[in-house]
C-alpha cells in the first residue's frame, strides 16, 4: 500500500477517534447525558422524589397547555420578553462592543474587556449584596436615594415587590451580565481575521468599516458567531438566578417569573419533579428551535 | 482618496481611535460602576455603611468587614484554610483535565473521521441546552449509586465534561485548515504528534477561553457542596462564603461582610483573566493560520 493511500484511508475512517474522544464521552455519559435522559423520562411521570415515579403518559404535557394558568399568563411571556431583550439585545452590543475594541491598541481593549467582562465573574453572591443594596425599597436605597435627590421622584419605590418595576430590574441586570464568554469569543475571532482580506474588499470596492463588518468580519468568523449566538439564546432562556435570588420564587406576583424559576417551584418547592421535568423539555424545544435558526445563519454550509 | 481598509488590532493610538472610545466609555462606565460599589462597600466601615444619605464612595476605608469574615470561620469549627485548600484542590483538577479532554474530544470530533463522530457533536449540543436545574436530582442520584457521595470526586468528576467548552474548543478546531494535517500526515506525524504539535498551539485562544470559563463554572460551583457533600470539611469556599453572606447579606452591618466575601470570590477570577487575557484577545497570527 502506498504511503498517499494509506493518509487517505486514515482521513476516512480513523480508530484513534474513539480514543481521543473516549475521557470526555464518559464522563459526559455518566454525569450529563444519562441525567438528561432521566429527567426526559420523568417528564412523561408523576414523582413527588420520595415514591417510586408513576407513569403518566402525556398528562404533564397536556396540563403544561392545556391547564397551567400561570405559565401562559407570566411565565410564557415574561420568558419571552426577556429572551428577546437580553438574547437578541445582548448578542447585537456584545457583537458591536467586541468589533469596537478590535479596532483599539493593546491596552486600552484589556482594560475595557476586563470591565465588560467582570460582571460574569461576579455570579452569586454578589448578586444579592450588590442588587438588592442598589435596589433597597426605603429611602436609604442607592437609587431611591438618588432619584429623590434629582426630583424624579418623591416617595421611596419598593423595586423589589413592584409588579412593575421587577421585570425591568431583572432585565437590565440581565443586560449587564451579558458580555459573557461569548463576548470574548466574538472578539478572538475579529481580532484574528486575516488582514489581507481587509485589503482585497477595499480593492474590490468596500467603501466604509460598515460594510466591512458586513463582507469581511462576520463571513469569515462564523463559528464564533454561532457559538456566541447559542451562548446567549442558552443564557437568556436559562438565567432564573437574578430573579429568584432579589425577589424569591415564586416572584411577586409572578411579575417576573421565567421558566426556570417556573421549573424550579414545581420541582424544588412543591416536589412535583415530574411536571418540573416537562417544563424543561419545553424549554429544551425552544431553545433548540432558535439554535437552529442561529445555525441557519452561520453555520458552516 | 479610495478607502485603503482599516487595520484591526492597531499597533498605537491613533486619533481616529477617539471615536471609538467615545462610543465604548458610556458602557464600560455603567458596567463597570456596581462592580466598583462592591469594592468600596467592603472596605466600608460600621458608620459608613449605615450613613444616610446612602455614600457610594468610602471616606475611611478599613479591613473591619474581613476581619470580621475571618472571626466567622474560627467559631465555625472549620478553618477557612480548609475551604480554599478544597477549592483550590477541586479547582485546580478540574481545569487541568477539563481542558485536556475537551482538546482532544474536539480534535476527533473536528479533525478525525470515525462512524458516530457527528451524533456525538449532536447529542454534546442537545445537552447544552438541557437546563441545569432539571438534571440536580438525577445527577444526585448517579453520583450517589457510584458511592461519590462525601469525597472530593463528587466535587471533581461531574464538572470535568463541560459541553460549552468542547463546543467552543471545536469552533476553533474546525478553523485550522485540513492542509497543515496532511502536510503533517506525509511528514510521518501520528495523531498524538498532530494533536500536540499542530492542534493545540493553534487553538491557543480557545484553550485561555475555556479555562476562564471552567474555573468560573468550578470555583463558584455550590451544587456538589449542597447535595452531595456532608462533611463540612470538605465543603467548598463558594459555598461558605454563600453561607456567610446570605445569613448575614440582609442585614445592613451584614452587607458589608458580604461584600468582602464577594471580593475574596472575584479576585481569584480576574487574576486569572489578566494573566490569560494575552492569549484570549491576540491574534493567532504567529501560529501560522493565514
Amino acid at each position: 500500500m502506498s504511503k498517499r493511500t494509506k493518509i487517505s484511508r486514515r482521513e476516512h475512517s480513523n480508530k484513534a477517534g474513539y480514543l481521543f474522544l473516549l475521557p470526555y464521552a464518559l464522563l459526559f455519559t455518566v454525569f450529563i447525558l444519562t441525567p438528561v435522559i432521566v429527567a426526559i423520562v420523568l417528564s412523561f411521570t408523576n414523582f413527588d422524589t420520595i415514591q417510586f415515579p408513576k407513569f403518566v403518559g402525556f398528562l404533564n404535557y397536556i396540563n403544561l397547555i392545556t391547564g397551567d394558568e400561570v405559565f401562559m399568563q407570566y411565565v410564557l411571556p415574561n420568558t419571552v420578553i426577556y429572551a428577546l431583550i437580553v438574547g437578541v439585545g445582548g448578542y447585537v452590543l456584545a457583537f458591536l462592543m467586541a468589533w469596537a475594541l478590535a479596532n483599539l491598541p493593546s491596552v486600552p481593549r484589556t482594560i475595557f474587556a476586563l470591565i465588560l467582562y467582570s460582571p460574569t465573574m461576579t455570579t452569586g453572591v454578589a448578586m444579592t449584596v450588590l442588587w438588592k443594596i442598589m435596589f433597597t425599597g426605603d429611602q436609604t436605597g442607592y437609587f431611591n436615594s438618588w432619584l429623590m435627590d434629582l426630583g424624579v421622584i418623591n416617595e421611596p419605590i419598593i423595586w423589589l415587590v413592584s409588579t412593575k418595576y421587577l421585570l425591568p430590574i431583572v432585565i437590565i441586570i440581565g443586560l449587564w451580565s451579558s458580555m459573557g464568554v461569548g463576548f470574548l469569543s466574538i472578539m478572538a475571532g475579529i481580532l484574528n481575521t486575516d488582514e489581507s482580506l481587509y485589503e482585497a474588499a477595499a480593492i474590490d470596492g468596500v467603501k466604509n468599516r460598515f460594510q466591512e463588518m458586513i463582507y469581511v468580519t462576520i463571513p469569515s468568523m462564523k463559528p464564533q458567531m454561532l457559538f456566541a449566538a447559542v451562548m446567549q439564546i442558552v443564557g437568556a432562556f436559562q438565567n432564573g438566578q437574578i430573579a429568584s435570588m432579589l425577589a424569591g420564587n415564586p416572584t411577586p406576583g409572578y411579575a417576573a417569573q421565567l421558566i426556570v424559576n417556573h421549573i424550579e417551584d414545581y420541582g424544588f418547592i412543591r416536589y412535583e419533579m415530574g411536571y418540573a421535568a416537562a417544563v424543561s423539555v419545553a424549554l429544551l424545544l425552544i431553545v433548540q428551535v432558535f439554535s437552529k435558526i442561529s445555525t441557519k445563519l452561520f453555520g458552516e454550509d | 482618496m479610495a478607502y485603503k481598509g482599516h487595520k484591526i488590532n492597531p499597533k498605537k493610538f491613533e486619533p481616529g481611535q477617539i471615536k471609538i472610545i467615545l462610543l465604548v466609555l458610556p458602557l464600560v462606565i455603567l458596567t463597570g460602576l456596581p462592580i466598583i460599589f462592591i469594592i468600596f462597600h467592603a472596605f466600608k466601615p460600621m458608620e459608613e455603611l449605615f450613613a444616610f444619605p446612602p455614600k457610594f464612595i468610602t471616606t475611611h476605608p478599613t479591613l473591619d468587614n474581613f476581619r470580621k469574615l475571618f472571626k466567622a470561620s474560627r467559631t465555625a469549627g472549620i478553618p477557612l484554610s480548609k475551604y480554599v485548600f478544597n477549592s483550590l484542590l477541586i479547582t485546580v483538577a478540574v481545569v487541568f483535565s477539563s481542558l485536556i479532554f475537551s482538546t482532544a474530544a474536539s480534535y476527533a470530533l473536528s479533525k478525525l473521521k470515525f462512524k458516530g463522530r457527528d451524533t456525538m457533536m449532536k447529542i454534546n449540543q442537545f445537552a447544552l441546552m438541557f437546563v441545569p436545574v432539571a438534571v440536580m436530582i438525577p445527577r444526585y442520584l448517579i453520583v450517589n449509586i457510584l458511592g461519590l457521595t462525601n469525597t472530593y470526586w463528587a466535587h471533581i468528576l461531574p464538572l470535568i465534561p463541560l459541553p460549552v467548552a468542547l463546543f467552543l474548543i471545536k469552533q476553533f478546531v474546525d478553523q485550522v485548515p485540513q492542509s497543515l494535517i496532511e502536510a503533517a500526515y506525509m511528514d510521518g506525524a501520528t495523531e498524538i504528534h498532530i494533536y500536540l504539535k499542530v492542534i493545540i498551539p493553534m487553538i491557543k485562544p480557545a484553550i485561555a477561553t475555556a479555562a476562564i470559563l471552567v474555573f468560573q463554572q468550578v470555583w463558584t460551583n455550590m451544587e456538589a457542596s449542597n447535595y452531595y457533600i456532608n462533611d463540612e470539611g470538605l465543603k467548598s469556599l463558594a459555598f461558605y462564603m454563600n453561607t456567610l453572606s446570605s445569613g448575614s447579606g440582609n442585614t445592613v452591618a451584614g452587607q458589608g461582610v458580604a461584600a468582602a466575601a464577594s471580593l475574596i470570590m472575584f479576585v481569584p477570577n480576574l487574576v486569572l483573566f489578566c494573566i490569560l487575557q494575552k492569549n484570549v484577545m491576540n491574534t493567532m497570527a504567529h501560529s501560522g493560520i493565514k
